[in-house]
């Protein structure tokens, strides 16, 4: 993206509730990592630096998701000061693994963890980073692939839209020649439903895939659900699939408590 | 800047075990009245829900407590689990995993070393500061880091939450090929991390010491890594020694099963993370403890290396307490991290299958292995049919941040001592000696402003307690 004065662009990267390894994905292009500096100016990454420039900045990359009052605020402010806000990786695009509160007593979650919960102050959901502004780029995955990750940066230092798939697993998996683990061996798997990023990564170690990458763009969950039952998941194994590291996004969300219903 | 006799250090926004925390320090007439580590890090209740799980899916499901060390997470998940079932993995399942977590090893170990620990010694904020002046060591260093991503990608698929781990074993196993071309670079690697020795332990490193127990798992004959006896080695001021001795103390050993009577967790109203003490105690686990108890195990090579850097012999009882130092050990863990992986490449057979199987049963189990940044202990209650129906997971940084602490006040004070300070100084020494202890990538490099109060400023805290 071109920046007035020539100046190099300014990159910050936020952490809200996660695992951090969404940002760590960036530390762990160790090829791409001493180039990527030169070109951007790293201004606000604390798991990187301890160097803080207080803003604005041309490309904010977002992980984690918002799980307290201070980082609802604290979004907002982000937001204003940044030109492109991208949110990277489950937590921040679907609430990720924490947002398993929301089906839950948050009370009773605290007082599961901590001996005297009254100390622990925590919002009784865990909220994408879309719930709270608008986010100009969601890179699925828990984790984000490596790959995706550089070609957002180089697509925004070109200024051009980034090549970012939006069909499911099902279609990489096919690409890499990988045999389907359904046909194969009967082998349930969500590639059908999960949005594609990863190069169809499980089939290709012989596991069914189990949606990190959250739900694909087209879904057909009453065709789908009959697949897994087949493949021998009961009900509450099909609850327990749908609800991990995407549980909140709402295609997932939706076809979870139809299926806690049955 | 502070005109009376007291003053008071905040600093807002470091980092706890994958995140965030703040540093709050009083000093009273040059005495140090309160260091604490606080950590505001948001709650994510692991333990609360993975109650109801499957007992197939502690090893995936807690792998997404920590983005730096999946591995140790996911290893300590499938011990605890396969304890409650009564299977044990061993041979050359073990081997693989034993393997698996050398890769994870040299890959954080090696961020800690260059991204997070080094810049501190040359006075620069980042590793690309840093490359400024030390291009081709940071270079050599980011190739280490990657040659223990390959390891960890092969075996587990990708590099941060593998997903061919699995309770019993593994879904697919590498062939001898896959392996080998993975030795080769290996090898090249072994030399460069002889030398990244060298480089560390050139760095200008403070006087200090630390009296604290040491704990880590032993097993006799290998450097403890993926299993093991809890083992923990006395403080020096017990036997009347200085926090710097570098003699090795008498140790105690407990069965893991009894992990939770030995190692308690107390909550503090400051923090989010849960502190542990063990029998009353404070304790410190990590690089300077798996050194203290298991370095006389270390690979030829890496004793080599070691005595070189001037951290003596560890066959001869010596141990390094100084924490400054510990960048060092982490350099020589690297080594023997690729040399071990060669090693169990060197003699790898496949598996006849890639898992065993583990029927569940009623029960409870516990697994203990030693992530970079130290114990780190799992422990899981099952029904009948296998679902979880209690969880428990005690970190390395819980367990060290009552050590760390205790380092504050100790160089705060011994500081204090040399004249004044600078609040500028005293920041910056502070976040070396909690960097000295990783206590997670975040928590490294997690620093914003610094605040002083004076006494009756009434200050309020930056940020509420929330926890992970
Ligand atoms: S999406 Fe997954 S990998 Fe990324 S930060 Fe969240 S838990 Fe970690
Ligand atoms: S293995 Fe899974 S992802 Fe691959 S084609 Fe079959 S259903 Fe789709
Ligand atoms: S196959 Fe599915 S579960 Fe596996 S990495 Fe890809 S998206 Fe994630």
């Amino acid at each position: 993206m071109p920046t007035e004065g020539g100046r190099r662009p300014k990159l910050a990267v936020w952490k809200f509730a996660s695992c951090d390894g969404c940002q760590l994905t960036l530390l762990d292009c160790e090829d791409e990592l001493l180039g990527i500096a030169e070109e951007v100016e790293i201004s606000y990454f604390l798991e990187a630096s301890s160097a803080t420039d207080p803003g604005p900045y041309d490309l904010s990359l977002v992980d984690g998701s918002i799980t307290t009052r201070q980082d609802a605020e604290r979004i907002q402010h982000i937001r204003s000061v940044s030109r492109r806000l991208v949110t990277i990786g489950a937590c921040a695009t679907a609430g990720g693994i924490q947002a398993l509160r929301n089906y839950a007593d948050v009370a009773e979650f605290r007082a599961a963890v901590y001996a005297k919960p009254e100390y622990i102050a925590t919002l009784a959901t865990s909220t994408p980073i879309s719930a709270h502004v608008p986010v100009d780029l969601e890179l699925r995955g828990c984790p984000i692939d490596r790959g995706r990750l550089v070609e957002v940066i180089t697509a925004f230092l070109a200024g051009r839209k980034p090549d970012v798939p939006d069909h499911s697993v099902c279609f990489e998996c096919k690409l890499r020649g990988t045999p389907c683990v359904i046909v194969a061996h009967g082998t349930p798997c969500l590639g059908p439903v999960t949005h594609a990023g990863c190069g169809a990564l499980c089939p290709a170690y012989g596991r069914g895939c189990y949606g990190c990458f959250g739900p694909s763009n087209s879904i057909n969950f009453s065709a789908f659900i009959p697949l897994l039952r087949r493949d021998g998941m009961d009900t509450l194994d099909v609850v327990r699939v749908l609800r991990t590291f995407n549980t909140a996004a709402p295609e997932f969300d939706a076809a979870s408590r139809e299926e806690a219903r049955r | 800047m502070n005109g009376g006799k007291s003053r008071e250090l905040k600093l807002g926004a470091l980092g706890r075990v994958e995140g965030e925390g703040a540093l709050h320090l009083c000093v009273h007439n040059g005495e140090v009245t309160e260091a604490r580590l606080k950590i505001y890090e948001p709650p994510r209740f692991f333990e609360a829900f993975l109650r109801g799980r499957a007992h197939t899916e502690p090893p995936d499901i807690t792998s997404r407590v920590c983005g730096i060390c999946p591995v140790a997470y996911q290893l300590s998940a499938c011990r605890a689990v396969e304890d409650a079932c009564g299977t044990v993995i061993d041979g050359r399942l073990a081997a693989l995993r034993r393997l698996l977590y050398c890769g994870e090893w040299i890959e954080s170990q090696t961020l800690h070393i260059h991204l997070l620990h080094a810049p501190d010694f040359f006075g620069c904020d980042s590793v690309i500061e840093l490359a400024r002046i030390q291009r081709a060591e940071v270079e050599r260093g980011l190739r280490l880091k990657q040659s223990g991503n390959a390891i960890v990608e092969l075996l587990g698929g990708r590099s941060i939450h593998p997903i061919n781990i699995r309770v019993g074993g593994f879904h697919r196993v590498p062939t001898r090929a896959e392996l080998r071309s993975l030795a080769e670079r290996l090898r090249r690697e072994r030399d460069a991390a002889v030398d990244m020795v060298r480089w560390v332990s050139g760095f200008d490193f403070p006087d200090a010491g630390c009296d604290h127990e040491l704990l880590a798992l032993a097993e006799p004959g290998s450097y403890a890594i993926e299993s093991g006896t809890p083992t923990a080695m006395d403080a020096p001021s017990t036997a009347g020694l200085p926090a710097d001795a570098d003699r090795a103390l008498p140790t105690r050993a407990f069965d893991v099963h009894t992990f939770g009577d030995h190692v308690v967790e107390r909550q503090v109203p400051y923090s989010t993370a849960l502190h542990s003490v063990l029998d009353g105690r404070r304790h410190l686990t990590g690089s300077l403890a798996r050194y203290a108890i298991s370095g006389r195990w270390l690979s030829p090579i890496a004793l080599e290396a070691a005595r070189d850097a001037g951290l003596g012999d560890p066959r001869q009882g010596t141990v390094c307490r100084n924490p400054f130092r510990s960048i060092i050990v982490r350099a020589v863990e690297v080594l023997y991290a690729i040399d071990e992986a060669l090693r169990i490449i060197d003699t790898y057979e496949p598996p006849a299958h890639p898992a065993v199987k583990v029927p569940p049963r009623a029960g409870t189990g516990h697994g203990a292995t030693e992530a970079p940044r130290g114990l780190l202990y799992h422990r899981y209650t099952l029904d009948a049919k296998g679902t979880v129906t209690g969880a428990n997971l005690v970190p390395p940084t819980a367990q060290n941040q009552g050590a760390i602490e205790e380092d504050l006040r100790r160089t705060v004070r011994e500081r204090l001592r040399d004249g004044e300070p600078t609040d500028a100084e005293l920041t910056a020494l502070c976040e070396r000696v909690i960097r000295n202890h990783d206590p997670c990538i975040s928590c490294s490099a997690h620093f914003l402003d610094l605040r002083v109060h004076r006494p009756h400023s009434a200050a309020r805290e930056g940020n509420p307690p929330t926890g992970a």
